[in-house]
């Protein structure tokens, strides 16, 4: 009867001691912040990953390439895509042209009429084009790009010279069109319940578009309906 | 012959022959006369046990006893990872071939369509890449964290699991979702039209957690979040946001990221646009001012019809859709339906959802089915009874702020035809006669 009795406290003091002895470690991590996993970052490892361009050119490396030499560069490397002068071929992105067609029924947003900064261009080329060899490209073939893709939308002269000077001075066409502060609500739906509106009536449907491809069936490339 | 069915005997499982080493000598004979049957298949079997009739029903239904009643099933671990029924083979994410160049910057779709109660299943979640889907080795995957910290730190996929770990359910919806159809009908398919939204419960260790083992610093107001694909995906989010509700998320419904959802690591930014939920996540730096990257400058704005354009829309607004019946769910016959969808809003909870079936003249409250989360979907449904005539049905949500779901006129009036993201108006599908159902617009 003594021994039931002394075991189940026996296991109740373990218990006790182990969860005593776990508090102050939760404790810590809550007070520093910290648990001190993982290892430290090195400068070298961070410059490394660190490939981010802001537009007050924070993150423009040395280095630097002329529109001539971009021309050359994106003969090679991204017309095949985007065409010679940025024309953009078949579905691909235009790099070029669109000005004044924002407030259009087929608004062209491209680099020169819509983008807001230059350091984006440099940034997106570097970390994501040619679309078949990302981060393949060197510094100064980015630079020259830049230039070049700048030129190609009359933004810069055949004489500028892309650098971590230069390119965060150039300002975009369409640079005061954006607003950062999201508007939104802004429509004012009521939750009317009852004779809300006069009879509805349809003004288009999908019906007959022959635009829809098959949702049954294996997939394949058609357009069935 | 003999040789024949010897081998057919093979094929009965060894632990169906020793459960028959159990049984008298006479029901074992029976247990391993249908065994055979199950192993040669209803011809061979059933011609030699003199059954083929029977096996040979057109039916399967009462008063036939089914084949499956009267044979064994495959073993455990047939498909030591469980695979959909064959009879499901149709359930597939689908994409649209002639809305991108090609399928490495693309988009699929979730069948909204076949889903039931609110979690999509891994296989079936919507995606979207914008350099392919990358094969990343969790061993050699690292998430650094720099910037405006006191202690750059480089973690593994071990050290992440070590942290706290959190489970919340959200969806991750595109903004362009829907995008297709501002200037008018379009898509004849709710999987087409609105199959870029889905939602899983997510696992991962609070965004605040690793910013507070890093130690950010009193200027720090921002964070860049970066992939390890080959678009190296950034997008900019204020510090606010990052430490109110984001995690960085390892695992989808119980199991690890699905290689298509990020694998090994992604954010999780509940409610915001999907493309801030960065995928293959590598990198995080903290800073004082946005970076303006690609991804919220030539795209994921919004351009109004006098030329502006609205950037850092990140809130997906409240947006529901009728998910049964739709074009690929037509009505089978007149009488008791279930009108049934999905709600769902990037503010908090839904709070509430109305059917109209007139074209929204006159609206009915359907009722919400249990859970109804904070920036997750929600099913509500609504009796109906059809009486064969045509119907234009609707559905409205309501979310817990007291935003309204808006019509596509007034979201046209508002934001003009030309904004791509954010078509988050009220869906009308027209019901014919013959039950079919067709995607329209109203005026
Ligand atoms: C194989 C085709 C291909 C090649 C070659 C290519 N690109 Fe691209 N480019 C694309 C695609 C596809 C996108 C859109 C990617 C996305 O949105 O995910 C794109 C996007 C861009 C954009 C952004 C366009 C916008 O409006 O947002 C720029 C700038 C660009 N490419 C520059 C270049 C440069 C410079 C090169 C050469 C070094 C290059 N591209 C080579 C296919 C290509």
């Amino acid at each position: 009867m003594f021994s039931f009795h002394k075991t189940p406290r026996l296991i109740a003091s373990t218990c006790c001691g182990v969860l005593l002895a776990s508090i102050p470690l939760v404790g810590a991590a809550e007070q520093t912040g910290r648990y001190g996993y993982g290892e430290p970052a090195t400068d070298e490892q961070i410059a490394a990953w660190d490939i981010d361009i802001r537009p007050d050119g924070m993150g423009l490396p040395e280095g630097s390439g002329t529109v001539d030499e971009g021309m050359a560069i994106f003969e090679t490397q991204c017309s095949s895509c985007h065409g010679s002068f940025g024309e953009g071929m078949g579905r691909y992105p235009k790099l070029a042209g669109g000005e004044g067609s924002l407030t259009e029924d087929r608004p062209e947003k491209t680099v020169g009429s819509f983008w807001p900064y230059a350091s984006t261009l440099w940034d997106y080329i570097h970390r994501a084009m040619p679309f078949f060899a990302p981060q393949s490209l060197t510094d100064d073939q980015v630079y020259a790009l830049t230039a070049y893709v700048l030129n190609l939308n009359y933004i810069v002269d055949g004489d500028f010279v892309a650098n971590k000077e230069t390119l965060p001075k150039v300002v975009m066409p369409n640079h005061d069109n954006f607003t950062w502060d999201d508007p939104r609500p802004v429509v004012n739906n009521d939750r009317c319940m009852k004779d809300c509106k006069e009879e509805a009536t349809v003004s288009d449907s999908a019906a007959g578009k022959n635009l829809t491809p098959s949702t049954t069936g294996p997939l394949d490339e058609g357009i069935t309906q | 012959m003999l040789g024949k069915l010897r081998r057919l005997n093979q094929g009965v499982s060894k632990m169906a022959l020793e459960e028959s080493e159990r049984l008298p000598s006479s029901e074992r004979r029976r247990f391993l006369r249908s065994g055979l049957f199950t192993a040669g298949g209803a011809m061979v079997g059933g011609a030699l046990a003199g059954i083929a009739p029977r096996a040979l029903a057109a039916t399967q239904y009462p008063p036939e006893i089914p084949s499956w009643t009267r044979t064994l099933g495959s073993g455990v671990v047939t498909d030591p990872y469980g695979v959909p029924s064959p009879f499901e083979k149709e359930v597939i994410r689908r994409n649209v071939p002639w809305l991108t160049a090609d399928k490495i910057s693309s988009i699929s779709f979730t069948p909204l369509q076949h889903l039931k109660g609110i979690i999509t299943p891994n296989g079936l979640f919507f995606e979207r890449h914008h350099a392919g889907r990358p094969e990343i080795d969790p061993q050699q995957h690292r998430l650094m964290i720099h910037g405006l910290v006191e202690r750059p730190i480089i973690l593994s996929m071990e050290d992440l699991q070590r942290f706290p770990s959190v489970s919340q359910i959200n969806f991750i919806e595109c903004p362009a979702n829907g995008g297709m159809e501002w200037r008018g009908a379009q898509l004849n398919s709710l999987q087409f039209l609105h199959g870029m939204v889905s939602c899983a419960e997510w696992t991962g260790v609070r965004l605040s957690t690793l910013l507070q083992e890093a130690g950010i610093k009193p200027e720090g107001k921002w964070l860049l979040a970066e992939g390890a694909d080959g678009a190296a995906m950034t997008r900019s989010i204020p510090l606010e946001k990052a430490l109110d509700d984001v995690i960085v998320a390892y695992a989808q419904n119980g199991e690890a990221l699905r290689r298509e959802q990020g694998y090994p690591i992604r954010l999780v930014v509940p409610g915001w646009e999907g493309n801030t939920h960065v995928k293959w996540l590598r990198r995080l730096e903290v800073g004082d001012k946005p970076w303006m990257q690609r991804e919220e400058t030539s795209k994921y704005t919004d351009l109004m019809p006098d030329g502006t354009a609205h950037g850092f829309t990140w809130v997906m607004e409240a947006k529901s859709v009728i998910t049964s019946p739709c074009p690929e769910m037509p009505l089978t016959g007149n009488g008791i339906h279930q009108i049934e969808g999905l709600a769902w809003s990037g503010r908090g909870k839904v709070k509430a959802v109305d059917v109209s079936v007139d074209g929204g003249q006159n609206w009915q409250q359907a009722q919400l089915r249990e859970p109804v989360m904070s920036k997750s979907l929600t099913r509500f449904s609504l009796e109906w009874k059809w009486d064969g005539t045509p119907a234009l049905l609707q559905s409205r949500v309501i979310d817990e702020t007291g935003y309204v779901q808006p019509t596509l006129t007034q979201l046209i009036e508002a934001r003009g035809t030309n904004s791509i993201y954010h078509k988050n108006s009220i869906q009308t599908w027209q019901v014919n006669a013959d039950g079919s159902v067709v995607n329209v617009q109203l005026s």
